[in-house]
């Protein structure tokens, strides 16, 4: 049977590429082919770019043509609606950056560039990554492959649904609270959020800047691989980027798993309430056990103190990074105001969504006068006892094991007005963001009603290269994520 | 009793969007009073942890911030620099008269 | 009941760095709006700040210069506030943890020396600049200034009056230009200041409600506007009323201060650590390095010119001014050594000159080895102190050495007794009527045979000489006093 070439795993057409049996133009073209088949029925993307798309693949074969290519040149990417491109429309999801084309690239666009690969689109996300479902984009929302009824969570759905409906190979994410593990897990593909500081955040429309991580989005632990060898680097231009060496991330994908030890907190255990997540957890632990990894109980004692931290934390920073969206130098302006003052309200009123108004109001109440020791204070306080609490753990474990949210894919519409439902989903999340550890989501099962449940691997800092080699090892002896929607 | 008090109120409402820079209709007003007086109450907890001589931490980095050498590079081309501008005059953006 | 004024000094100034703060665009003053802005200073989204090295250096030195404690570890915060010359809305500064605390700046007053407290000296970065349409409702937004480097020193509230406060800018300003960092301009801004004032009856400990007084761009606007503030609060306290706590205009036209008119802008800063920046490190080598760096400041130098040279203290004050005058002048006194004469022709002749040049000493032709050249030319007799002036101006305008000047211009004394002999029995003899009346008892008419031996001579005759020869000359003529 005749396999399409958007079908194929990111290895195989980087194989192709190199061996110059298929070219970038040709892969390209098909999935441009594939997005409009599907793209209405997923909304992965805020922005298509076929001319970028086709000029860029133009030049990667001619790098290959002149041998001058990498592991990555011509192989197509989606990218976050909050990465910059240069001169190209970057909106983050809001109506406010509807019309922003930045002057320059983020850095990882510039790697991207230098590595000759394709961009072929920006994806569609919850409004400044503000959101567990995509349903806050100003683009309205992304529909889960698996069932358009569901969303693919969120923020980053849109990179997570494209992969999985296989409008491109990989994609970026970016990663707040659980931006790329929830809709990973929610969409059965494959997703890591590497590190705080190890990939640069210039470029990266910010959201909480203490919590953001730009991570890859694919089907496997090898898409992993071949991404976080390109993005995780030291820049010069983000003071939080980690001045060190990064390993070869595709030397660990065979490496054996054997002896390991992986830890299960109890209190993220003894949260499952869901039958079809708990069944997962159980069966992956099976798998885990024959690959010959022993488990221990461990205890995360200060974890329930996560979200409300986080719900601190974050929203403070946002509505301090938001604040510069206001009509002046570029973005949305309002059409009518009486008044320097009032034209900043209206402009920042027109051009915010609800979620992002409720997060702004939250951090401005939680960082001002009188109430800055009673909450951001104290949040920040709770952080260190949360990363300490991991720093304990990964004395006795090399890896944590946990579920990536309490329940499979919710409906569209389901918890969009119950804001602390949906901050609730975060909770297996959020604490690997406040201690900036690397988390990563693997397909794990399916529930009842054949939807896609992830499981979750956290390391201690900067051992993303241990969670590529677990999820490799898993893969090896699981099909979850071979599978994928029929659309 | 405690619990059926409002966390904040619609002057601490109409205080916060004032200084966030929003503009909120009546109804928009009541609807975020409701859920940032929920948000609020489950905030509650925060007060229960045990942070008495726990350092807060500002971001996971355990590094100093770096330095870059006092070099000039260029800057925009003025129309790149323009390109995204709502209103402008001249090489200037342009804004309603600001009266303090 | 008397009132006494508490005044507390914000000042800013701006670093004199190549580049900017937290981005590459250079700090020079564009020609056109916006033109030194790149992505970083116009805060567009996703973009990072990377602080400057030297910018951290200077602020260093500074507080070694005000004997602060140096932080080793310090953070930048954001202050949150809107307005339109402000792109990120926020401003990186310094909050909880500033890089410096303590210290003090020596003054001097009617009283004698007198050390003004600092609170501390933090770093951030600076807005743009907002231009008022004069007649539209419209403002222009022009971003170049927005991230230079700014320091703020904040002193304690022991400031206790106008006079006072006038001389603690001065003497700050005059530390920042010695040390380089600071061109100390006020009028464009780059040195600039803001006053916390309060009043309260004399002796009374609790410090009354204070106004804060921005707007003030020169020194004698810093203490035309404290004068009024002080005279204001004082009579509203004395008539009943409540000081209001309030950010007041000062008006230079008027010389009056003035509430704000909007309330909306008030202010609720909401600073918390800036996530995009990792804690400051200043590290103990650093300060040593840049300790060792420190100049002799104005304050040393001018006690050491008193001692060391034997000038009045209000020559020192004058002369250590200027870290380049003051250099100048010891150059100077190094190759002649007669410090008051040096001091003396430096005061008048040359800042007569120099007076109107906006880069001051920088911009003389005439170097320290020229001026002694010319000074030594006086003292051993080769031309007249008069002539000196000639000479020296001569040497303002063209950059040449004085030996030079004399000889081309044949300005040499003419000291030979043989020559000023003959000049002195021609002028008597050309000049018979006059020579009878001085023989007669009019001495007076001594000074017409010398003027009239200059003129012959263009003023080169030694004046000393020509008085001796024509003595004897008359003595011989039977003249006797």
């Amino acid at each position: 049977m005749h396999t399409n070439l958007y079908e194929k795993p990111a290895t195989e057409l980087c194989k192709l590429l190199a061996n110059k049996e298929a070219s970038s133009v040709e892969i390209t073209r098909s999935f441009l082919e594939r997005i409009q088949a599907v793209e209405e029925r997923v909304r992965a993307f805020v922005t298509v770019t076929p001319d970028l798309a086709i000029e860029m693949a133009q030049e990667a074969d001619r790098r290959i043509a002149a041998g001058n290519n990498g592991p990555l040149t011509g192989l197509p990417i989606a990218v976050k609606d909050n990465m910059c491109v240069k001169g190209r429309r970057v909106t983050c999801g809001s109506r406010i950056l509807a019309n922003f084309a930045p002057p320059y690239d983020a850095t990882v666009v510039r790697l991207m560039r230098e590595a000759g690969m394709v961009i072929l689109g920006m994806a569609n996300m919850d409004e400044f990554a503000m959101g567990s479902s995509t349903e806050t984009s100003y683009w309205g929302p992304t529909r889960n492959p698996w069932n358009p009824e569901m969303t693919p969570g969120g923020s980053s759905g849109g990179p997570a649904a494209a992969v999985a409906a296989m409008e491109a190979p990989v994609a970026l994410g970016s990663d707040t609270g659980g931006s790329i593990r929830l809709p990973a897990g929610f969409c059965g593909v494959t997703g890591i959020k590497p590190t705080y500081g190890a990939v640069s955040r210039y470029g990266l429309v910010a959201y909480a800047s203490s919590l953001d991580q730009i991570g890859p989005i694919g089907r496997d632990a090898r898409d992993m691989a071949l991404i976080l060898n390109l993005i995780c680097s030291h820049d010069p231009m983000d003071s939080t980027s980690a001045p060190m060496e990064h390993p070869d991330f595709i030397s660990v994908l065979d490496k054996p798993v054997k002896g390991m030890t992986i830890g299960l907190p109890s209190e993220f255990f003894s949260k499952l309430e869901d039958p079809d997540v708990d069944k997962v957890m159980s069966e992956t632990r099976v798998v885990f056990k024959s690959m010959g990894i022993s488990f221990i109980e461990l205890s995360l004692p200060h974890l329930d103190y996560g979200i409300a931290a986080y719900y601190i934390i974050a929203p403070s920073e946002a509505s301090s990074n938001l604040a510069r969206f206001d009509g002046v130098k570029y973005g949305h302006r309002s059409a009518q105001f009486e008044s320097m003052i009032d034209m900043y309200c209206r402009t920042r009123a027109e051009g915010f969504g609800p979620e992002v108004k409720r997060r702004i109001m939250l951090g401005t109440y939680a960082l001002s006068s009188g109430y800055y020791d009673a909450y951001y204070l104290k949040a920040a306080k709770i952080r260190t006892l949360i990363t300490n609490d991991f720093k304990n753990a990964f004395r006795t474990c090399d890896a944590i094991l946990c579920p990536i949210a309490p329940t499979p894919p919710f409906k569209i519409g389901e918890k969009i007005d119950d804001p602390i439902q949906m901050y609730l989903t975060d909770v297996f999340t959020i604490p690997v963001n406040m201690a900036g550890l690397p988390g990563m989501a693997i397909p794990g099962g399916f529930s009842r009603n054949g939807l896609p449940v992830g499981i979750q691997l956290i390391a201690p800092h900067f051992q993303e290269a241990r969670l590529v080699q677990l999820a490799s090892a898993f893969q090896r002896e699981t099909d979850h994520h071979l599978k994928s929607p029929v659309l | 009793m405690k619990k059926t008090e409002s966390k904040i109120t619609p002057e601490q409402v109409d205080y916060v969007a004032h200084l966030g820079r929003l503009h909120l209709a009546p109804e928009e007003k009541r609807k975020y009073q409701a859920q940032l007086d929920d948000i609020l109450k489950y905030m509650d907890m925060l007060a229960e942890a045990p942070t008495d001589d726990v350092l807060p931490m500002a971001g996971p980095v355990e590094l100093y911030t770096p330095f870059r050498e006092d070099e000039v590079k260029p800057s925009l081309p003025l129309e790149e620099a323009l390109a995204n501008a709502p209103a402008r005059v001249g090489t200037s953006f342009l804004v309603p008269k600001v009266i303090e | 009941m008397e009132y006494e004024p508490i005044i507390g000094l914000e000042v800013h100034a701006q670093l004199l760095t190549d580049s900017k703060a937290f981005c590459s665009c250079t700090t020079r003053f564009g020609a056109e709006p916006n033109m030194n802005t790149c992505p970083i200073c116009q805060g567009m989204p996703g973009t990072l700040p990377v602080l400057n090295r030297k910018a951290l250096e200077f602020t260093v030195k500074m507080a070694l210069a005000c004997h602060c404690r140096i932080s080793e570890f310090s953070r930048f915060a954001r202050k949150n506030y809107y307005y339109p010359d402000l792109p990120k809305n926020y401003q990186i500064s310094q909050y909880e943890l500033p890089v410096a605390e303590g210290g003090y700046v020596e003054i001097e007053t009617e009283q004698g020396n007198r050390r003004i407290p600092l609170t501390r000296i933090h770093m951030e970065e600076d807005a743009g600049k907002l231009i008022h349409d004069e007649n539209k409702p419209l403002s222009y937004v022009d971003l170049n200034r927005t991230g230079v480097p700014l320091i703020e020193i904040v002193s304690e509230p022991e400031i206790h009056s106008p006079q006072e406060a006038a001389e603690y800018l001065r003497a700050l300003r005059s530390i920042l230009v010695y040390l380089d960092i600071c061109d100390g301009n006020m009028q464009e801004g780059s040195f600039r200041c803001d006053a916390n004032v309060s009043v309260r009856p004399k002796g009374e400990q609790a410090l009354g409600v204070k106004t804060e007084v921005k707007n003030m761009n020169s020194f004698r606007n810093v203490q035309r506007a404290l004068e009024y503030e002080i005279d204001r609060q004082i009579e509203a306290v004395k008539a009943g009323e409540r000081i209001v706590q309030e950010t007041r205009l000062f008006d230079p036209s008027t010389g009056a201060t003035a509430a704000m008119r909007s309330k909306e802008w008030a202010h609720d800063y909401r600073y918390f650590p800036d996530p995009d920046l990792l804690p400051l490190r200043v590290e103990p080598s650093l300060v040593e390095r840049l300790r060792n760096e420190l100049p002799e400041l104005p304050f040393q130098k001018k006690a050491r010119f008193v001692e060391q040279f034997g000038i009045p203290p209000y020559d020192a004050g004058v002369l250590t001014a200027s870290r380049d005058l003051a250099a100048y002048f010891e150059q100077t006194v190094a190759l002649f050594p007669q410090p008051k004469t040096v001091s003396n022709w430096i005061m008048t002749e040359l800042m007569r000159m120099l007076k109107g040049e906006e880069e001051g000493i920088g911009s003389c032709l005439v170097s320290a080895e020229q001026l002694a050249g010319l000074l030594k030319s006086v003292d051993d007799g080769t031309i007249s102190g008069k002539i000196a002036k000639t000479v020296f101006e001569e040497m303002y305008a063209t950059g040449k050495d004085p030996a030079a000047i004399i000889k081309e211009k044949g300005l040499v004394q003419i000291s030979d007794s043989g020559e000023l002999a003959g000049l002195v029995k021609q002028v008597l003899d050309d000049n018979p009527q006059e020579l009878k009346k001085l023989l007669a008892g009019k001495t007076g008419l001594k000074k017409f045979f010398v003027g009239q031996v200059m003129k012959t001579t263009k003023g080169k005759a030694n004046p000393q000489l020509v008085n001796d020869i024509l003595n004897d000359e008359l003595k011989k003529r039977g003249f006797s006093e």
